[in-house]
Formats: structure tokens, C-alpha cells, sequence
């Protein structure tokens, strides 16, 4: 299947000669949740911004659904919807009000039975013919998503659709985006919480300084990039590691009753048997084991480490 | 043809007035009879007649030229200058939607507003003086090509406008004294000759000339050429509207 939005060769330099994208190329593919990962600054709200039609690309291409975002706009901005970063919302209009705006706008004809059900599915039913300013920070949040998909779009764009907000509103709002996912929505959103990437992503891309550093599937890319790690718990602390055990690099706790040890988890040899072999040689008690995967979060920063 | 954007940002835009309403329609009634208290009654005693027009006659196409070009102006700046300043603009530059779609939209509803200000101001005068138009069509078009041109004035002001003092800067300093400048409460014949001479370059002049001569058949310039200004004056926004959106000038970085 073609990608549903492809991106080739996307740079952006703004007037005040920052650039913020440089020769960014990605595939979307339809019916997945990709997320974008990347800190402060890295040039995600650019890179979505370029895509919607609101920022100006310096070079560079965008296809949307194989149809090209400048030549085609009318066709690619009718099958994306965007939630922005800030909670942009007027203030005097009512909940319905600015959903029957946002879906004429996109140039669709009235239907408030889908309205009323996008209302339902976003719990924001009862809040119908509330004035926007009388609505919570999460509300409106839901609002902005509902002006998003109003118009029953086929890609949607979530700029950091979590960014301050606690964290059972978080749960929520990752159980929203599946359900989205499940009715069949494209969906890239963007974030600078691995948790987030890793909960609901299932390709994850990672930006820094307008680089798209790796894009690939959210498995894939723990697997490749992420090191487990072994830990030994001992029967009986130690004051220091034995001397035959410095081969292996291990990390001590302070208190001296565990040590830890980080290996490839794809090596032939990861040294485990060899280490074990090693502490019980050394007359050392075992007590517990435990290994864990790293998290996306020590990969990212890894990585971003490794561009600079 | 994106039909649907078109009327969801018109029905906007004339909501916004409707709300407003007193603000909107009912502060340039009160500020037209008080122009007629003014210039009409107590003034327009001690002069009879301008150009064979009763005085308190004369200037009801001034006044309502004055409300139109500033009510334009106001309207539509506002109109888009505010989603700027909000941020919810991102909304219609990422919609489906061409700049001549945006511009029916935004101006069509403030050109639409200030026609019916004027309108009213019309009724209003009525109470006062008595009317005679003698060519309604004329007064229409003036009328309409007036609102609309001066509503995308107004818009390139709200586009051009970084904050609120910027929006106001221009109708404040630069509209109004050329209205008043331009023969809104007396016919450019009163003043010295060198006057009259500096006055032609008044674009407001050739308005209120043509406008009152579709009232009255007095003009200090000719219809055709009142006319053919407005128009210029209109093509020439449109170009640079066109030309504001084509290159995202303060829309799009
Ligand atoms: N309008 C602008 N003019 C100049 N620089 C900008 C503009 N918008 C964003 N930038 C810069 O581009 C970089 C990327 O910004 P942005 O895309 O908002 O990052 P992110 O969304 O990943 O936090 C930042 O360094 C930011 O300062
Ligand atoms: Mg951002």
C-alpha cells in the first residue's frame, strides 16, 4: 500500500535564518499511530505546520493520500485534521458552534448526527451550548480534537496532545487516540514524553535539531538500539567487587548488595554464563536475578546524545 | 467552490455583529443624530443653503461616508486581526480554502455590516431633514463599491497589524482626518482657491463628491471620475491582498 503521507527532502528555514528542518524524508503509512519524538525545539510543530499549509516549506516535498500538499491543497487539507500545540480556541462561541465552523470549513455539508456523536465520543455531550471560555484546560483540549475531526478527516495531527496535562487525563487521551486509530484514522502525533511514544506509538520517529534521526517500529527500535541490563542480587553484601570480576564492567550498588551488568541482548555471546559462572567461582551467593529491557527514554537520550 | 467555508465565515462574522448589536448598529445612530444636533441645527441655522442644498441636507452623504469608511475599516480589521491575535487563524489557513474564499467570507461580512449602518443612518436622517435621492442606483453603488473597498482596506490593516495599536493607527490618523478634509460637512467650493487645489489629492473627496451627487446632482468632480477612483482604489487592495496571501506575508512563515 502507498504511503498515506509522504515526505521528501522537507527543509525549513524561518526569516530570522534559523533552520528548523533539514532534508527531512518519511513514509506515513495508513491506519498506524506514529509518534513523533523529539525535545524542545527539535522542529516537530514545523514539520506538521508545513504539512497542514500553515508554515511554508523552504524546499522539499509533501504528498498527502499521493496528492501534492501545495498543488493539491484542497484535496490534502480536506483529509487532514490538526490539533495545535497551544489551546488556540475563541472565547464567545459555544462547543457546537465552533464544531459546525470548522466542519463547513473543510467544506463539508451539515450533519449534526455526526456532530452529536463526535460530542458523545469526546464526553463533551453535556457541554454542548457552553461558551468555550467557560471550559476546563482538558476540555478544551477535547474541543480542539473534536474541530480536528469534524470534518471526518483521514490523517490526523496531534501536536503534543499531552503537554502538561496529568496524568490520568494522559490515560485517557492515549485511550482516545486507539479508539481513533481503531475507526481507521491515521494518526501522527508528536511528544517529548517517551512514555507516551511507548504506550501507544507503533512506529516511532525521533527529531533532534530538524533531523529525523531513525524512524522505525516501536519493537524494532528498542530491540535494536535498546541494551538490557542484568541484575545480581547478592546474599550477602560486599564491600567491593572480587577482582575477577572486572571484565564484565559491572556496576556496584552502593549498598554492595547488588550488581548490575549491561549487555546486547542480539550478541551470540551476551557473557551471562560466563559471568555467572565467574561470581559463583568467586564464592559469591546469588540471591535474585532480574534483567530489563532499557527504556525508549535512555535509547532517545542515547541518541541524541550520539548527533551532537 | 467551497461553498460551506464561505457562509460558516460569513454566519461568524455577522453573528459577532449581532451579539455586539449595540455596539455595532445602534452607537453610529446615536452618533449621526448628534452630528445632525450639531452641524444641522445649530450651524446649519446660520447657513442656508450650500450649492442649493439645504445645509442639514447637504451633509447627509458626508456623514454617512463617514460611518462607512470608518465601520469598514473597523469591522474588518478586527475581523482578521483578532483570529491572528488568538492564534484560531491556524485554522483557516490549514482548511481547504482560497484567498478569494477567505476574502468573500471576511469582507463580504463587513461590507455587508457597514451597508446596513449606513442604511440605517439614512433612515435616521430622514427623521431629521428631508430626503430626496435623486439617483437611487448611483447611491447603491457608491454605496456597496465604497463598503467593499474600504472593507478590504480594512483587512489589509488587520493582516498588516502586529497589535492592537497598529490596528488603530491608521483609521485614526490617516482616515479620519481625511475624511473630515474631504468635504463630509462642506463642498470643496468654500475653501481658498489653493485649498481646493491640495484637496484633489484627497482620495475621500472624489467618494463624497460622487456619492452626493447621486443625492443631489451637486459634485465638485465628475461622477465618471469619482467613479473610475473608487475602483482603482479597489483593485488596488485586491491586488495587494492577493498578493499579502500568495506570499503568506504575516499569515505564513
Ligand atoms: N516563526 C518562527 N520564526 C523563527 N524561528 C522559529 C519559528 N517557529 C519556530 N522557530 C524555531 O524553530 C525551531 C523548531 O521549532 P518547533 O518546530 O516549534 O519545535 P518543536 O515543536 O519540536 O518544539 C525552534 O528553534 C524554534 O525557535
Ligand atoms: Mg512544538
Amino acid at each position: 500500500m502507498p504511503p498515506i503521507v509522504s515526505i521528501a527532502n522537507l527543509s525549513k528555514t524561518y526569516d530570522t535564518g534559523y533552520q528548523a528542518l533539514k532534508q527531512v524524508n518519511l513514509d506515513i503509512h495508513a491506519g498506524e499511530i506514529l509518534a513523533l519524538l523529539g525535545p524542545n525545539g527539535a522542529g516537530k510543530t514545523t514539520l506538521i505546520s508545513i504539512i497542514c499549509g500553515i508554515v511554508n516549506a523552504s524546499g522539499g516535498s509533501v504528498t498527502v493520500g499521493g496528492h501534492d500538499i501545495v498543488k493539491d491543497y484542497r484535496i490534502t487539507r480536506s483529509l487532514i485534521g490538526l490539533v495545535p500545540q497551544e489551546l488556540t480556541l475563541g472565547a464567545f462561541e459555544t462547543v457546537w458552534h465552533t464544531l459546525c465552523f470548522s466542519r463547513g470549513l473543510f467544506g463539508k455539508k451539515p450533519d449534526p448526527r455526526y456532530l452529536d456523536q463526535l460530542l458523545k465520543d469526546l464526553s463533551l455531550s453535556d457541554k454542548k451550548h457552553t461558551l468555550l471560555m467557560f471550559l476546563s484546560g482538558g476540555m478544551k483540549r477535547r474541543v480542539l480534537i473534536g474541530k480536528a475531526l469534524a470534518h471526518q478527516p483521514t490523517v490526523l495531527f496531534l501536536d503534543e496532545p499531552t503537554a502538561g496535562v496529568d496524568v490520568e487525563l494522559r490515560k485517557d487521551m492515549w485511550a482516545l487516540v486507539r479508539r481513533l486509530r481503531e475507526s481507521g484514522v491515521t494518526i501522527i502525533l508528536t511528544t517529548h514524553y517517551i512514555e507516551e511514544a511507548e504506550a501507544i506509538a507503533d512506529r516511532v520517529g525521533v527529531i533532534d535539531h530538524g533531523e529525523l534521526l531513525v524512524v522505525d517500529d516501536k519493537q524494532a527500535l528498542m530491540h535494536k538500539l535498546g541494551k538490557r541490563q542484568l541484575t545480581i542480587e547478592l546474599d550477602s553484601a560486599q564491600a567491593s567487587l572480587p577482582a575477577a570480576l572486572t571484565p564484565w564492567n559491572l556496576e556496584m550498588s552502593t549498598d554492595g548488595g547488588r550488581m548490575t551488568y549491561t549487555y546486547d541482548p542480539l550478541k551470540a555471546n551476551t557473557g551471562i554464563d560466563a559471568l555467572l559462572q565467574a561470581v559463583r567461582a568467586a564464592g559469591l551467593g546469588i540471591k535474585d536475578l532480574q534483567t530489563k529491557k532499557t527504556s525508549l527514554e535512555e535509547i532517545f537520550v542515547n541518541m541524541v546524545h550520539q548527533s551532537k | 467552490m467551497n461553498i460551506y467555508a464561505i457562509r460558516v465565515i460569513y454566519q461568524q462574522e455577522m453573528l459577532r455583529a449581532w451579539k455586539t448589536s449595540a455596539q455595532s448598529f445602534a452607537s453610529p445612530v446615536i452618533s449621526t443624530a448628534l452630528y445632525f444636533v450639531v452641524f444641522g441645527s445649530a450651524i446649519g441655522s446660520r447657513i442656508a443653503t450650500v450649492e442649493g442644498v439645504s445645509y442639514g441636507s447637504f451633509i447627509v452623504p458626508g456623514l454617512m461616508m463617514l460611518a462607512l469608511l470608518t465601520q469598514s475599516i473597523a469591522n474588518a480589521s478586527f475581523g482578521i486581526f483578532f483570529p491572528k491575535f488568538t492564534g484560531t487563524i491556524y485554522e483557516v489557513l490549514s482548511a481547504p480554502i482560497s484567498v478569494a474564499e477567505i476574502l468573500i467570507g471576511y469582507v463580504g461580512a463587513a461590507a455587508t455590516k457597514s451597508m446596513i449602518i449606513g442604511l440605517i443612518i439614512l433612515g435616521t436622517a430622514g427623521f431629521f431633514v428631508p430626503l430626496h435621492i435623486a439617483h437611487p442606483l448611483w447611491m447603491l453603488l457608491f454605496l456597496v463599491l465604497t463598503c467593499i473597498s474600504f472593507s478590504l482596506f480594512g483587512f489589509i490593516i488587520g493582516l498588516w497589524a502586529k497589535d492592537f495599536e497598529k490596528l488603530q493607527i491608521i483609521p485614526m490618523l490617516v482616515i479620519t482626518p481625511l475624511v473630515f478634509l474631504g468635504g463630509s460637512f462642506y463642498s470643496i467650493n468654500m475653501l481658498p482657491p489653493a485649498w481646493q487645489v491640495v484637496t484633489l489629492f484627497n482620495p475621500v473627496v472624489y467618494l463624497i463628491s460622487g456619492f452626493r451627487w447621486s443625492f443631489f446632482e451637486v459634485a465638485d468632480v465628475s461622477v465618471e471620475l469619482s467613479l473610475a477612483i473608487i475602483l482603482v482604489f479597489l483593485a488596488t487592495c485586491l491586488t495587494l491582498v492577493w498578493w499579502m496571501f500568495k506570499t503568506g506575508y504575516r499569515l505564513k512563515q
